[in-house]
């Protein structure tokens, strides 16, 4: 079904006005409230009367991750406080969260773009949806849990972990669709034999799964465990959260809802627009947001456009199932980690060197992070226990720090091969 | 009352330790007592050397984590009952031992300790006039 036929059938030329039309509106809004842009959009010689059409988007500034970490924790937020309604954070590059605000118009976009990603999986009124992502400061349980209470489904809020009652309460109350990361969804297939449990007493029909890239080979396989249909959904807290996104029956690219996030791809390194087709980073323009607009957004995410009208109908441009990224983020169990926030808690607590190395790994299905450092000289000792502790030590420092949980080796120094480039950080087994 | 000991962080490789033990051999260090504590990921090399800061030079030299710590030496009689007695006076001042190893030097019987603390240990020593060993002797 289609949620909002109006703006996901539009004909390309009444969408590029209305993205013309709200283009104008936000960059008048930022320019106005945000000190950041103001400065920005003044550095590059232009004023927002500059901005004609939706094809003058390229003349405006980039955003990255790292201006939202500078401007910690609502320096960019656009409006006064008092009209926030919501906060979410996700993890920065160091030691500090990036922080996004919601007014209640957002949080109304919002659940309208999940309404129209749910629909797009096929799920209706008629159906009971087991949330399994994190609830919280994450942006995918709260997310996903208002745009299904939007289309009208029963709404069970489990929220992630816990595997053995995420099973009991699939089968007991007969839930019909499973929201959650890909790699859970497959942990929890597995999980059903020796918790005594068949696909016989599940009914579940449609997996909602995102918040990590995955490939089509491991939605197929998914969709074989559970005997469902898979669909992905994609999102970023910068943005909005999950619902930016998301494929249709057709499975041939992610409906991107352009009316509020307009998408760009530019080249890796000359930062130019590159052709409908051609592989860049995926840069978003909030074109309604009011709490923290940002204006082309580099996510990092490698993909491509493509503005061909899908078999399903929705005119909406899509993009390719994101599988990589031109940055060294890595996503453990949905969280976002980059190993300079490691680097950063072992030179805050200085009791190892900062060579290290981390090895990310799928252990049933499960994320896996050990990280490697080297013992130095200062810090060695002389009975095992000593050095068990500093291990643990530095466990709980990560632990608190990036909220996974990792394992932490002391290794002899120099075992970790020094590069003269660019120095090698992760090792990540998953990729196959 | 304390001789040098060289503690040798190890991990858990085949021939690991055979590559120190042949750093000291090639730099001429004799090796007077040694240990391996374990751990599943990792060990300990403890050894009481001929000469210790030359020993420590040699491995640093070859990217070893190594440091020097001051260890209990005590002179033990050859006569059984004699290491019980001793640790019994610890036990008595309320020491917790981390550990302890034992060798014998020429007809010496030397046994190694590293309590819980150094200088409430060497008081013990002194007030039940425990014989202590020194690295000249064992030299």
């Amino acid at each position: 079904m289609i949620w909002n036929k109006e703006m996901e059938c539009m004909s390309r030329n009444e969408m590029r006005d209305l993205q013309s039309e709200r283009l104008k509106q936000l960059v008048n809004h930022v320019y106005t409230n945000v000190a950041f842009y103001r400065q920005r959009i003044d550095e590059m010689g232009i004023k927002p009367s500059d901005i004609h059409s939706i094809d003058d988007i390229v003349k405006l500034p980039f955003t990255y991750k790292t201006d939202l970490r500078d401007h910690y924790p609502f320096g960019l937020f656009a409006v006064p406080m008092k009209e926030i309604v919501r906060v979410h954070a996700s993890s920065g590059t160091t030691g500090k969260p990036t922080t996004v605000g919601y007014t209640k118009k957002d949080i109304e976009n919002w659940r309208e773009v999940l309404a129209r990603c749910l629909s797009m999986c096929g799920i209706s009124s008629d159906d009971i949806m087991q949330v399994s992502y994190g609830y919280g400061l994450f942006t995918g349980g709260l997310g996903v849990h208002y745009g299904a209470e939007t289309i009208g489904c029963s709404v069970i809020p489990i929220s992630g972990g816990n595997t053995r009652r995420q099973l009991q309460l699939m089968s007991d109350f007969g839930s019909t669709v499973l929201a959650c990361t890909p790699s859970y969804a497959l942990h929890l297939a597995d999980a059903l034999a020796e918790n005594g449990y068949s696909l016989a007493d599940m009914k579940l029909k449609t997996g909602v799964f995102g918040a990590e890239p995955w490939t089509e080979n491991m939605r197929l396989e998914l969709e074989k465990k559970w005997g469902i249909k898979a669909f992905d959904i994609y999102g970023l807290s910068e943005i909005m959260g999950p619902g930016v996104a998301n494929d249709c029956p057709a499975h041939a690219g992610l409906h991107v809802h352009e009316d509020h996030f307009f998408p760009e791809i530019v080249h890796p390194d000359t930062k130019m627009p590159v052709a409908d087709g051609e592989e860049g980073e995926l840069v978003f323009t909030t074109l309604t947001k009011e709490g923290i607009p940002l204006l082309r957004y580099n996510t990092r995410d490698l993909s491509t456009l493509n503005r061909s009208t899908c078999e399903c109908g929705r005119t909406t441009v899509r993009m390719k199932k994101i599988t990589g990224r031109s940055d060294d983020m890595l996503i453990i169990r949905g969280v976002n980690l980059f190993p300079s926030q490691i680097e950063h808690v072992l030179l805050e607590m200085g009791e190892t060197s900062a060579h290290y190395m981390l090895y990310v790994d799928k252990v049933n299905n499960l994320d896996t992070l050990e990280l490697q450092v080297e013992l130095d000289e200062a810090n060695m000792v002389d009975t095992i226990k000593d050095l068990q502790n500093l291990a643990r030590k530095i466990e709980h420092a990560l632990n608190s720090a990036v909220g996974l949980s990792v394992k932490v080796t002391l290794v002899e120094p120099k075992t970790i091969a020094r590069s003269e480039g660019k120095a090698v950080r992760v090792v990540d087994k998953r990729k196959k | 009352m304390t001789i040098r000991q060289l503690s040798v962080f190890l991990e858990n490789k085949t021939g690991h330790l055979n590559e120190i033990l042949a750093v000291l051999a090639k730099n001429n260090i004799n090796i007077v007592a040694l240990t391996v504590a374990d751990s599943s990921d990792y060990g300990i090399l403890r050894a009481i050397v001929s000469d210790p800061e030359k020993a420590l030079e040699a491995l640093r030299a070859e990217h070893y984590t190594v440091r020097v710590h001051d260890i209990l030496s005590l002179e033990m009689a050859a006569a059984p009952g004699s290491m019980s007695h001793i640790l019994d006076l610890f036990t008595a001042a309320d020491i917790c031992i981390e550990y302890v190893y034992a060798f014998s030097f020429g007809s010496k019987s030397i046994l190694m300790i590293r309590t819980d603390n150094l200088d409430k240990s060497i008081e013990v020593m002194k007030a039940n006039e425990l014989k202590s060993i020194t690295e000249e002797e064992i030299k």
